[in-house]
């Protein structure tokens, strides 16, 4: 392994190993999404038919709602004792700091997306086992694109002191061509169409996900350095 | 190893630390003393590149510290009044996360060995969440000892350290001058903090009022300078 591919994997061990143990994040975001489920079952009510048709935008919804609080908390950790200082003094590329916050920060978003799909499809009664497939190509990829941008803002605001208030006006509007892909795909892909006839949605939300990140390896060491 | 020449800080029209020069070289400590609010911290900060100056020129390691910081903080440890410690994880993950994040080697006995010098290896598998002021600032301690620092910078070290603690960080950093490391120590502690330091520097209102060296000097000596020069900037402490 690479000392840089080491330094990002210290850094997911880490992220990860403390979750586990402390599992503040993982429990409050399980809630939230159990909760955003009634409240959009409440919203729209009984009829199956409505709450199945507009499960894709429900579903990216509860995605990005539960990743403005998973995400934006993914630095307080770096906040305690002044660990901030410490990566900052750290020699090396910073951008390996990124990346290992940045996959540990899809584990966390994996981990909750895939307990929300399943809930979905328990309450909406719609059967996800013959689209899993292409539902996890979408997943993946929708993800991907969430968590690098919100791990760079959240770096960016973690040391504001409106953070909370700021982390969601920076994500949101980056959020929209993402938001648009997503669930265009996820709406084909439960309506059974072969996911390449949605090709040029995929081909957004693939290089979107590459610009997400490239700009948040680039920018990263300058954003912890501010 | 240091050359600090003209450095000055301000925050909008309030000037904290102004016209600081000094050098130090390899093997050489100096003790930074001030009241409260005298720029000590300050000072400090800029030394680890953590905090841009205002004004001045700064060389760490025969690097241009202002420009290169990143080249400087290879040489640099920093012992800050925050530890840098992670609370979930042990004192063993804890020095495992900072020695791979720094490039350097992070086997098992290396760390071991760390934990046992600053008398943590009984607890090296319990969590930090666990640990008082004092063990946090004896973990903060280890990690230094396993970088490869030639500089180090510490803020008010000897700070909740038993007597033991103390002992064994004077030992250490006279171990580390010996080896042609170089040491800068903010401190209120008469003479503990002194101890260890060639020089003697001190701050008041942001300027450097004194810089000479502990051999000309015995600890009421310098005492008594620096009530004398401290007076009438802020409360002593």
């Amino acid at each position: 392994m690479t000392a840089y591919a080491r330094r990002a994997w210290i850094v997911l061990w880490k992220d990860l190993l403390a979750e586990r143990r402390s599992k503040e994040n993982v429990n409050a975001l399980l809630f939230f999404s159990i909760l955003l489920l009634l409240l959009f079952e409440f919203a729209l009510g009984p009829d199956r038919e409505r709450l199945r048709a507009a499960m894709p935008g429900l579903l990216w919804l509860g995605f990005i709602l539960a990743g403005l609080l998973g995400l934006g908390r993914s630095f307080m950790i770096e906040r305690a004792n002044d660990c901030w200082e410490g990566l900052r003094l750290a020699p090396g590329d910073k951008s390996a700091i990124y990346l290992g916050k940045l996959a540990g920060n899809i584990v966390l978003m994996t981990a909750v997306e895939l307990v929300l799909i399943a809930l979905f499809g328990f309450f909406y009664e719609v059967d996800l086992g013959p689209v899993a497939g292409p539902l996890a190509v979408v997943l993946v990829l929708g993800t991907i694109g969430l968590a690098a941008v919100g791990t760079l803002f959240a770096a960016m605001t973690a040391q504001v002191r409106a953070r909370e208030l700021l982390f969601p006006v920076l994500l949101l509007p980056v959020q929209v061509p993402l938001l648009l892909a997503t669930v265009s795909l996820t709406q084909a892909v439960l309506s059974g169409q072969p996911l390449f006839e949605s090709r040029h949605w995929l081909q957004l939300l693939a290089v979107a996900d590459l610009v997400y990140v490239v700009i948040g390896l680039l920018t990263f060491e300058f954003i912890l350095d501010a | 190893m240091i050359t600090a020449r003209h450095l000055g800080k301000s925050y909008g029209p309030t000037a904290v630390l102004e016209d600081i020069s000094f050098e130090l070289a390899a093997g050489e400590s100096l003790a930074v003393l001030g009241p409260n609010g005298a720029g000590k911290t300050t000072l400090l900060r800029i030394l680890a590149t953590l905090c841009r100056p205002s004004a001045g020129q700064l060389m760490v390691g025969g690097v241009d510290a202002l420009k290169q910081p990143d080249l400087a903080r290879a040489t640099i440890g920093v012992v800050a009044h925050a530890s840098y410690v992670y609370e979930d994880l042990s004192a063993l993950e804890n020095l495992r996360f900072w020695t791979v994040l720094a490039g350097g080697d992070a086997s098992p006995a290396r760390l071991r060995g760390a934990l046992a010098q600053v008398e943590l290896d009984a607890v090296a598998h319990d969590r930090v969440r666990t640990f008082s002021a004092g063990m946090k600032r004896r973990l903060g301690l280890a990690r230094v000892v396993l970088g490869r620092a030639r500089l180090l910078l510490l803020d008010e070290p000897f700070t909740g350290l038993d007597q033991r603690g103390r002992k064994w960080l004077h030992e250490f950093l006279l171990a580390f001058k010996s080896a042609g490391g170089a040491v800068v120590v903010t401190t209120h502690s008469f003479p503990t903090g002194v101890g260890i330091a060639d020089r003697v520097a001190i701050l008041g209102g942001g300027r450097l009022l004194v810089d000479r060296s502990c051999a000309d000097l015995g600890w009421e000596d310098i005492r008594r300078l620096y009530d004398s020069l401290t007076e009438g900037y802020g409360v002593t402490g």
